[in-house]
């Protein structure tokens, strides 16, 4: 039993030696009083310091996680000194257009920000009375996003994609095309990377860079051949940068963090370690917890001018969108892009799967005075006889096409008109609200207007007759 | 807030905390943990060490901070000022939290779940020497224009009013009718009492499920129709409509009171309720739904303990109106997150586990959940209901897990939304060949008395056609629908026809939200007509599309649209041109 319960005043006490180390994680027996989730320092043999942060907290023992991982760590000569406070990193503005590791340290051989804002890179649960329903439409530039599944500002809207696909050409064409219409205002762009490849990385600045946005970006990097645990705290420093920015500096941020897969598999390398039960795949049962901790940061607030929107990318392993991490996904955003390697292997890009794909906003940003009166019913339209297509060519697949009905035959032409015109656009191509409907009216040119059962009588009249 | 240390913190693990040095404290006290005052309750006791789980981020907490005692359990405030009020999962409201700490939730904040300052103009109908007991009604006030608040001798307490205030306003803390016991000992009765969460209130007893909570969704009134007090479970995958089907249900059903738990769920959608509800017009009352409406949110980004207590918290509330004589429906959105919720505190307390990582216990939690719902006898002799209404999101929507498969064992209705439907934007995506009702047979004769007796014939026939139609497609994917004699692909036409024109029902559509029953009836009985009349035609030469191309087919398929739900002479001049179009087909091939 301590002789007192100042914590402040033991924090700067230095304990030479630890217990046990395993992983990422390092075991101190007889501390003073250590508060759950206290910063910690770890200084190895040579000197170096490695951050780190309490995971749990006994009277006998305190576990830690040490970001930089714990090669080259000894028992006897490894020294532990714990801060007393949550860890916290200082932001600012000034962040757009540098570099940085997944602790916020910049890695573009800048001087560190100076800022007198300290955050706790663990955020705050957002008070669901303070958030402002997202409704603004975002142009993406990109038909079957606007039209089928509007992005909206505020919005957290995953692209599920799998290796191999042009998840990030995507991500870049959006971080590059999307405006809202009518307004102009500050945006950003914050980017986290989580175990990507370097080349990934490096497509990503490239791609910034030519778009001339990069002043207006800030880039977390843990690329593959970091600690995998650092993972663990790059999209909470990205996310923390990004709540600064949007409700302090009233600035509209994007943000892209990419991939969802790797910083899963970091969860659970680590649940591991600690012994902890499984539940599904041996993620940890807390994995949706977590991701919503992540997800949930995004949106808008009454009274503040800025946004947070949010793009994760994962890829599904083995394209299985029943795994858990795109399944738990799934379940906290508000919709999914689901690309489809049937698509990508046919030419078409953006490969996105009509189907499975949903923006659950979309209701409320379409339509008269957002973007024009016909887009609800068309977008509705389009599913509807898209889907249908889908089972005629199930059905053709056993029957031969010279079988099928002529209706059905005009369903496979409605399909491969939408495929290549609707759907298929090039990488720089940047079509307007206005542009994509009337490809899509086009396109739904190809059907009977009898089977056009989810469109008004007007509508048809004013569009479809054209 | 008093200072009773019951013990010292040991060990920290996420929201989960031993303690130890526990000298007196109770199962299930609620707790207050570290100076922050974080609030907490006790799950187990053994010798001197107890555990507790803490509603809040336990980060900065340590060993040898002081864990305070309550000396009640985990409790919540029954009275007048709920409606209309958005709490957190542990009865905090979210409003006077965003007065306080801004647009974040910080930790320990403490704000009484009933406002302490308002008045409440009370009427009291029960009079000094009257000798009363539990569930029996003091007096009324008028919470909202569609809220009578029946305030009632709280349970276990019975005995003669010594005293009882005069008619006018009062505060929830003031004293307004004073009870001797039989003891003699006095008792104050407030405006509000507290109930322990975990514990149902009691009743007299259950009466039958016969009457319907009418919930304007076609495809659940007519195919799968619920009861007042029935429980029923929506399982589906992301994006098959959970949400969407349990907000259009909490909108247009007829329940006195909705109580919406927002439980591990988006923060969005929570946001969506609370802007929409509020503009929606109650089609009975002509009041806004916010007036009949408690919002519970616990997102799924707040503490995941508060999100095992928020199911609890909703259903409590929900009986205490139910007490009063009220119709209560409870939306659960979602139990699977609650039951997560479990799984995360069982394993963080190294409990032994069983399917999936979840606690061997989570039947009998689900069990004891659902059996809070009912229609019941109150105390006071009225009756009221509970009903239950459950999302269940299944992992990959596999129906086979855990929770989805323990719920089914207790629940009696089951709404089974399919992710093929879904993707064809097919909504309210609830699967007619998977889903059941075990309610249909009670309700048959309100029914018969509302809708005709032709109700029940008619959706006995459509229920066998999509039956059949399954089968029949099943055929068509083999050898093509030019396969099949035209009898039998008018029944693939009608199902079509069906689904297109009455299944479907668009919830942004300001006609087709909702449907009340005789409009229904009446929709389902010209769609039935003209398969009865067509399959006739068939047999005596008539071709299928000759049956198509009738005028009369797009007035069937657009009247869900056109006809508005206090113009059901429309509907009759539907049915009547159906049946002269019949007519002249069936002379020309004569």
């Amino acid at each position: 039993m301590p002789e007192t319960n100042d914590r402040a005043l033991m924090s700067g006490r230095e304990y030479i030696g630890v217990d046990k180390i395993d992983g990422a994680l390092v075991f101190v027996t007889k501390t003073h009083p250590v508060g759950f989730r206290e910063l910690i320092e770890c200084i190895d043999k040579d000197g170096n310091t490695r951050l780190g942060i309490v995971l749990e907290s006994s009277t006998n023992c305190v576990v830690a996680q040490i970001f930089e991982g714990t090669s080259g760590l000894n028992l006897p000569d490894t020294r532990i000194r714990f801060s007393g406070k949550p860890l916290t990193i200082s932001i600012s503005k000034d962040m757009l257009g540098r570099v940085f590791n997944g602790l916020g340290k910049p890695i573009d051989g800048g001087p560190a920000q100076r800022s007198d804002v300290e955050l706790n890179v663990n955020g705050m649960a957002i008070n669901p009375t303070a958030r402002e329903y997202p409704r603004d439409f975002i142009q993406t530039g990109i038909s079957v996003i606007d039209g089928m599944n509007t992005l909206i500002r505020g919005q957290k809207l995953p692209i599920f994609s799998g290796n191999g696909l042009p998840h990030n050409e995507l991500a870049a064409q959006i971080a590059r095309q999307a405006k809202i219409r009518g307004s102009e205002t500050e945006f950003a762009v914050v980017f986290a990377a989580m175990g990507v490849k370097h080349d990934v990385a490096q497509f990503f600045v490239k791609s910034f860079e030519e778009s001339g946005v990069l002043e207006n970006v800030a880039l977390f990097l843990s690329l593959a051949d970091d600690p995998s645990i650092e993972r663990l705290q790059t999209p909470r420093t990205a996310l923390t940068l990004a709540e600064h920015l949007a409700f302090n500096e009233d600035m509209h941020v994007l943000v892209v963090m990419t991939d969802m897969t790797n910083y899963c598999e970091s969860l659970r390398e680590i649940s591991t370690i600690r012994g902890e039960i499984p539940s599904r795949k041996g993620y940890p049962g807390y994995l949706y917890s977590d991701l919503a901790e992540l997800y949930e940061r995004s949106g808008m607030i009454k009274g503040y001018k800025g946004s947070i929107t949010l793009l994760p990318i994962l890829t599904m392993p083995n394209d299985d969108i029943s795994h858990p991490i795109p399944d738990l996904s799934g379940y906290i955003t508000e919709g999914q892009i689901v690309f489809e390697r049937d698509m990508n292997g046919r030419g078409i890009y953006p490969p996105i799967a009509g189907l499975p794909s949903l923006s659950r906003l979309m209701k409320d940003g379409i339509g008269e005075g957002m973007t024009r009166e016909d887009h609800p019913h068309l977008a509705s339209q389009l599913f509807a006889a898209y889907s249908y297509v889908k089972d005629v060519r199930n059905l053709a697949s056993v029957i031969g096409e010279e079988e099928l009905t002529p209706l059905d035959h005009n369903y496979l032409d409605f399909g491969k008109e939408f495929e290549q015109k609707f759907v298929s656009q090039r990488h720089d191509e940047d079509r307007s609200i206005e542009q994509t409907l009337d490809i899509g009216w086009e396109v739904l040119r190809t059907l009977p207007v009898d089977e056009l059962h989810r469109i008004t009588d007007e509508e048809i009249e004013k569009f479809y007759g054209k | 807030m008093n200072d009773r240390i019951i013990g010292q913190v040991k060990r920290i693990n996420g929201p989960v905390i031993e303690v130890m040095g526990i000298t007196d404290a109770e199962m299930f006290e609620l707790v207050w943990v570290g100076k922050e005052h974080l609030i907490g309750e006790l799950i187990k006791l053994e010798q001197d060490s107890a555990v507790v789980q803490v509603y809040e981020d336990t980060t900065g907490i340590a060993p040898y901070d002081p864990v305070y005692g309550a000396g009640m359990q985990l409790s919540v405030e029954l009275g007048p000022g709920m409606v209309g009020t958005i709490y957190d999962g542990i009865q905090r409201p979210l409003e006077k939290i965003r007065d306080i700490s801004g647009i974040f939730i910080k930790r320990g904040i403490s704000v009484p779940s009933l406002d302490r300052e308002k008045k409440w103009h009370f009427v009291p109908s029960a009079k000094e020497g009257d000798t009363v007991s539990s569930g029996m009604v003091l007096g009324t006030v008028q919470e909202t224009e569609n809220v009578l608040h029946k305030i009632l001798v709280p349970p276990n307490e019975k005995g003669i009013l010594i005293s009882v205030v005069p008619e006018g306003d009062y505060t929830v803390e003031e004293v307004i009718a004073v009870l001797e016991k039989e003891d003699s000992q006095k008792k104050d009765l407030f405006l509000m009492h507290r109930w322990p969460i975990r514990k149902h209130r009691p009743t007299k007893g259950r009466l039958p499920l016969d009457i319907p909570l009418v919930t304007g969704q076609r495809v659940i009134d007519t195919l799968f129709p619920i009861a007042k007090g029935a429980t029923v479970c929506i399982p589906g995958g992301f994006g098959t409509g959970k949400t969407m089907t349990q907000q259009a249900v909490a909108k247009w059903c007829d329940a006195d009171l909705i109580i919406y738990i927002g439980c591990g769920e988006r923060g969005n959608e929570i946001t969506d309720v609370l802007t929409e509800f509020p503009k929606l017009i109650d089609p009975r009352s002509g009041r806004s739904l916010m007036e009949r409406t408690i919002l519970i949110a616990n997102t799924s980004n707040m503490p995941v303990s508060a999100r095992e207590a928020s199911i609890y918290t909703g259903i409590t509330m929900a009986e205490y109106f139910r007490d009063q004589g009220y119709h209560v429906a409870v939306m659960a959105d979602s139990t699977s997150r609650w039951a997560e919720a479990l799984r995360e505190l069982s394993g963080r307390m190294e409990e032994m586990p069983a399917e999936e990582g979840f606690p061997a216990y989570l039947p009998t939690r689900i069990a004891e959940f659902y059996e809070r719902a009912g229609s019941m006898e109150t105390l006071n002799g009225e009756r009221g209901s509970v009903s239950v209404i459950g999302a269940v999101s299944p992992p990959g929507g596999d129906f086979s897990e855990p929770v989805t498969q323990h719920t089914k064992r207790f629940i009696r209705c089951f709404w089974a939304l399919d992710r093929n439907l879904a993707n064809a934007r097919h909504y309210p995506a609830i699967s007619w060949l998977e889903s059941y009702s075990e309610y249909l047979s009670g309700l048959e004769a309100w029914w018969a008395e509302k809708a005709g007796s032709e109700w029940l014939p008619d959706r006995t026939e459509i229920m066998e056609l999509l039956h059949k139609e399954v089968r029949l497609q099943q055929v068509v994917k083999l050898v093509g629908p030019d396969a099949l004699p035209d009898s039998q692909r008018f029944i693939l036409e009608v199902c079509t026809l069906f689904k297109n024109a009455f299944l479907q029902q668009n919830a942004y559509d300001k006609i087709d939200t909702y449907s009340v029953v005789p409009k229904q009836a009446k929709m389902l009985h010209i769609i039935v007509t003209y398969w009865r009349r067509g399959s006739e035609m068939i047999k005596k030469g008539v071709t299928l599309v000759q049956l198509r191309k009738m005028k009369v087919y797009q007035d069937i398929i657009k009247m869900k649209f056109t006809i508005s739900n206090d113009d059901l002479q429309a509907l009759d001049k539907i049915e009547a041109y159906l049946e002269r179009s019949m007519d002249q087909l069936e002379a020309l091939h004569a």
